[in-house]
C-alpha cells in the first residue's frame, strides 16, 4: 500500500485518502502552439519502470494537489512536494540520485 | 423558520462504547488566510478556545476550532448562534478575500465515547491511532469505511465524529457495527 506524505497537512495519507492525477510537470500547451506540440501535451506521458514524477489530490483529507517522486517499480518513495513548482526541489533530486545514480525523467536528470 | 432537526436526532447506540448522534449543531466553515490576525481574532472571539495548530482542533463542549487545510477552517458554535457568529465574521473581514458559509444542515456530529473508542474508529480508517501517535486534540480529515468523514479526540474516552448528513446513518451503523465487534487489544491502555 502506498503512503505519501501530504505536504500541506502534514499527515501521511494512505493511498485510499488520495486520488492519483497523472503525471507531474505537464508543461501546458496553448493556442499558437504546433500540433506537434499540442499533441505532446494531450497525449504523450512517460511510462517509466523506476523514478517518476506524479500528481496526487488529498482527496479525503485537505483537497489539495501536491507532487510525488517515487519509483514505480519498487513503489520507493523518494518525496512529495506542494504543487506550485516547475520542476523538483533540489533535495529530493539529491535523494533521488543517492538511490539512483544515473537517472533520467523527460528533461529531468 | 422551520423547525430544524439534526440528521438522526439524537440517536443512541449503546454500549461498551457508546455511539451517539450530537443533535444539533452549528458549523461554519472559514476559508481564507489563516494566517491573518483579524480572521484569528474573530474565529477566537466567537468559539471561546485558542486557535488551533496545523491538525489540531481544540473544542469545549458545543463550541470549537478544527483546523481542515491550511486556508479552511471549521468554527463550531452552538446551532442559534450561527447568523450571529456569521454576522461577526462578515464584519470583521470586510475587504479581505474570504469565504464563510453556514454548514451547520449539511453535516451530521456523531459522538462515540467509551474505553475502547480509539480501537473503533482505527478499525474504520487508515489513519495510525496509536496513542502515542494521535492524542486528544489531534484532528483529522479522512474516510470511515466508505465516506468522508473527520475526526477529532475530545478526551482520551471521546471522539467526536462529522461526516456529511446524507451518509450520517451508514456512519452510525459503521461505528455502532464496530463498537459491538468489539475490542482488539491492540492499543496498549
Amino acid at each position: 500500500m502506498l503512503t505519501l506524505h501530504c505536504p500541506y497537512c502534514g499527515v501521511d495519507a494512505d493511498e485510499t485518502d488520495l486520488h492519483a492525477g497523472g503525471e507531474a510537470h505537464l508543461k501546458r500547451e496553448g493556442p499558437g502552439a504546433s500540433d506537434v506540440d499540442f499533441e505532446d501535451y494531450l497525449f504523450m506521458r512517460e511510462n517509466p519502470k523506476g523514478v517518476h514524477f506524479e500528481r496526487w489530490r488529498h482527496a479525503y483529507g485537505c483537497g489539495k494537489w501536491f507532487l510525488a517522486a517515487r519509483c514505480t517499480n519498487t513503489l520507493q518513495v523518494f518525496g512529495t512536494y506542494p504543487a506550485q513548482t516547475l520542476e523538483p526541489p533540489q533535495e529530493i533530486k539529491d535523494k533521488i540520485s543517492a538511490a539512483r545514480p544515473g537517472w533520467s525523467w523527460g528533461n529531468l536528470t | 423558520m422551520s423547525n430544524a432537526v439534526s440528521a438522526l436526532q439524537g440517536k443512541v447506540a449503546p454500549g461498551e462504547v457508546t455511539i451517539r448522534e450530537a443533535g444539533l449543531q452549528g458549523m461554519i466553515i472559514l476559508r481564507g488566510d489563516l494566517a491573518d490576525k483579524k480572521l484569528r481574532a474573530v474565529c477566537t472571539g466567537i468559539s471561546g478556545v485558542g486557535f488551533p495548530a496545523q491538525g489540531q482542533a481544540n473544542s469545549e463542549g458545543k463550541k470549537g476550532l478544527c483546523w481542515m487545510s491550511p486556508d479552511e477552517i471549521l468554527v463550531l458554535v452552538p446551532y442559534d448562534e450561527v447568523a450571529e457568529a456569521i454576522a461577526a465574521i462578515d464584519k470583521a473581514l470586510t475587504g479581505t478575500h474570504y469565504l464563510a458559509e453556514n454548514v451547520s444542515d449539511a453535516r451530521a456530529v456523531l459522538i462515540v465515547e467509551g474505553a475502547f473508542c480509539r480501537e473503533v474508529i482505527a478499525k474504520l480508517a487508515p489513519v495510525d491511532l496509536h496513542p502515542d501517535t494521535f492524542k486528544p486534540g489531534d484532528f483529522r480529515r479522512t474516510r470511515l469505511g466508505q465516506v468522508a468523514a473527520a475526526f477529532w479526540m475530545r478526551d482520551e474516552d471521546t471522539f467526536q465524529v462529522i461526516c456529511f448528513r446524507s451518509v450520517a446513518e451508514y456512519a452510525f451503523n459503521l461505528l455502532a457495527a464496530s463498537a459491538k465487534a468489539g475490542q482488539v487489544g491492540y492499543f496498549p491502555s
